[in-house]
């Protein structure tokens, strides 16, 4: 890339001021904290080590995205990116309701599956559902490990 | 030779049915999780962490191990036959490997990369367990004040000295040490970033960290740009077998690349990207077949084979005598060691010699089991390739949210698992490295730690970090690392050989 073509990097720049937020969030939470010991550095040094750290790298950060110094990225297709989200936050939904996770891995699997192109979604529900049976006769009874359980489950 | 003793004990222990048996599984699953395109060894441990919790800790450690030498395996078959490496490690292969499964010689690519991994991963499993009781009796010395010292090392090789960019790199160190302060303090009892959220007392999972950047990350980086790239699958055509001119022209590659592999893989440098792309640059300065090049050279396949898994055995050397991860495998294995209340270190082979030397000699058999299943069971490897992307990433979706709230049976956990997804997302379009991430959150407490250790000790004295050899040594390297490569433009331009 020639330096005539570099321009400001929007993108970057968000991104120097969230780490610099970050920053400022862990310098604030190390304010609250007290120094019991005499003896010991206390709690308090490694969040001002990082939140030094941070306001470094996001100083470093700006001055790349004002050079233009970023990777090249591809047009950014939405889509598929928030059909995987929104299938994450009904299984979470579910769960938290004690809906149980079951209906809510159905519905994970096949909006996932959408989003990768698939025109079939019942017939993913469908297969989201019987993986998640058999996920969770594994766990429950092969592994001993407990899934948050809803109607569904309690009927198996 | 106290390395052969140990390491004969160490055989008895892995030839227990049960742990042939952890052993066997392992390696399966790491082949067949490796292949799977966009999952390396490392989010394959880490979706297997949680799960594996109640069972027995030698068994599991010794299955993790199989996973590890298998992922490998796994990685450079999709990278020969759809050239879409699932870690950095395995595009050196894939350079000349898919070049050669277009030409219709994929089985001795295969061939060649299978048994190039079984003799670089002997050699360097040996290399592993002379070099161990050394390098145990060396850190015995070791003070809180030099540990932190090597830590700091660590901390600036994997993520400054050898990337693409330093600054992306510490960025990337630091949000894993920033994520790393969440929780209670053990020494104070004081609860940091928690913003009082009970499920953030408890420090953040390395797995859910893991499985969200790698196996969250991945799915919708991979959603997202759908639109413009496709991969093709190579058919495996033709023989299997190596030829005569194969073996002769293979061997030499196999043994420099070792070399190449394990010190650099042993040196708390981390990473497999360099010894693979040095490898390839030597085998295509010494090749008696330039013309090949380019065209798909069996040399170019062997050498960086051979140099991913030596370094990939040299990364157990830190990893198990200092307790010191350098990538992010070995971060997960550190966590699985942790999942069951061990600490890798000199301690470990003084309090659990069993467990230790086990797991080193069942290095040596998993790696056999790999050579003698999968050159057979390439056919099946092949086929779990051609599972369509759709259900093939709902897949890894659901069962990494199983995984999650099956050891913390919390919304949180899975909001937390969500948001990971998304900074993995984030990381790679902006092309952020995610393994100095995992290393900063998993060794960040590690780190803070032995500094306190080390001033309370000196009664809050900082020159204790320069005062004993060790610490003002490893802390002059550290900053040596650092401000080379602001300096050099270009260490990490080891990448510019394929052009």
């Amino acid at each position: 890339m020639s330096s005539q073509q570099r321009h400001i990097d929007v993108a970057g720049l968000i991104i120097a001021l969230l780490l610099l937020a970050l920053a400022g969030v862990v310098w604030w939470d190390m304010t609250k904290l007290q120094l019991l010991s005499p003896y010991d550095v206390g709690p308090k040094a490694m969040p001002v080590i990082v939140s030094i750290g941070l306001t470094v790298l996001a100083i470093g950060n700006g001055i790349g995205a004002l050079r233009g110094n970023l990777p090249d990225r591809e047009r950014l297709d939405w889509k598929p990116i928030i059909l995987i989200l929104g299938g994450l936050a009904c299984l979470i939904t579910l769960i938290a309701v004690g809906g149980g996770f079951m209906i809510g891995t159905a519905i994970l699997f096949a909006a996932t599956s959408t989003a990768f192109g698939r025109r079939a979604f019942l017939v993913d529900l469908l297969i989201g559902a019987v993986i998640a049976v058999f996920i969770y006769l594994l766990f429950a009874k092969l592994l001993t490990l407990s899934l948050p359980a809803g109607p569904l489950e309690n009927l198996l | 030779m106290e390395a052969f003793v140990s390491l004969a004990s160490g055989l008895s222990v892995a030839i227990q049915p049960m742990n042939l048996l952890f052993a066997l599984i392992g390696v399966l699953l790491g082949t067949a999780v490796g292949v799977l395109p966009g999952i390396g060894p490392a989010l394959t441990v880490a979706l297997l962490l949680p799960i594996t919790f109640k069972l027995d800790p030698a068994g599991s450690i010794i299955m993790f191990a199989g996973i590890y030498y298998g992922g490998m395996y796994g990685g450079s078959t999709t990278a020969i036959l759809i050239n879409t490496p699932g870690e950095s490690a395995s595009m050196a292969t894939a350079l000349e490997g898919n070049l050669m499964a277009k030409a219709g010689r994929g089985g001795p690519a295969l061939a060649t990369s299978a048994i190039g991994s079984f003799v670089a991963g002997t050699f360097a499993t040996f290399g592993l367990a002379l070099l161990a009781p050394y390098l145990v009796d060396l850190a015995v010395r070791f003070g809180p004040e030099d540990y932190f010292a090597l830590m700091c090392v660590a901390f600036v090789t994997v993520s400054a000295t050898f990337g693409d960019s330093p600054v992306r790199g510490l960025t990337s160190l630091f949000i894993g040490l920033a994520l790393g302060l969440v929780g209670i303090d053990i020494l104070s009892g004081q609860s940091r970033l928690s913003f009082g959220v009970p499920e953030l007392y408890d420090n953040i999972e390395v797995t859910t960290l893991a499985v969200g950047l790698f196996a969250v990350g991945e799915a919708l980086y991979v959603a997202s740009r759908r639109h413009v790239h496709e991969e093709k699958l190579e058919a495996v055509r033709g023989s299997l077998w190596m030829t005569k001119e194969d073996w002769k022209r293979s061997w030499k590659p196999w043994l420099r690349g070792t070399f190449y592999g394990f010190p650099i893989g042993a040196l708390p440098a981390g990473g497999a990207e360099i010894p693979t792309f040095l490898s390839y640059a030597t085998e295509k300065k010494l090749t008696k077949h330039p013309e090949d090049f380019g065209k798909g050279a069996i040399e170019g396949v062997a050498g960086p084979e051979a140099a991913n898994n030596a370094s990939a055995a040299g990364t157990l050397v830190p990893l198990l005598t200092l307790g010191l991860p350098t990538s992010a495998t070995a971060a997960m294995m550190l966590a699985g060691f942790q999942q069951y209340g061990l600490n890798p270190g000199p301690l470990l082979f003084a309090e659990k010699p069993d467990l230790v030397w086990g797991l080193i000699a069942s290095l040596f058999i998993a790696n056999a089991m790999l050579l003698v299943l999968n050159l057979p069971l390439v056919g099946l490897w092949v086929r779990l390739l051609a599972i369509p992307q759709p259900w093939l990433y709902a897949g890894i979706l659901v069962f990494a949210t199983m995984g999650t709230i099956a050891a913390n049976p919390s919304p949180v956990e899975l909001i937390m698992l969500t948001v990971f997804g998304v900074l993995g997302f984030l990381m790679r379009r902006f092309d952020f490295p995610i393994a100095p991430v995992v290393v900063g959150l998993i060794l960040g407490p590690v780190a803070e730690s032995q500094l306190r250790r080390a001033l309370s000790i000196s009664l809050g004295d900082p020159m204790v970090l320069l005062q004993s050899p060790i610490s003002a040594t490893l802390l002059a390297i550290a900053l040596i690392a650092l401000v080379l490569p602001f300096v050099m433009k270009g260490l990490g331009r080891f990448k510019a050989v394929e052009d």
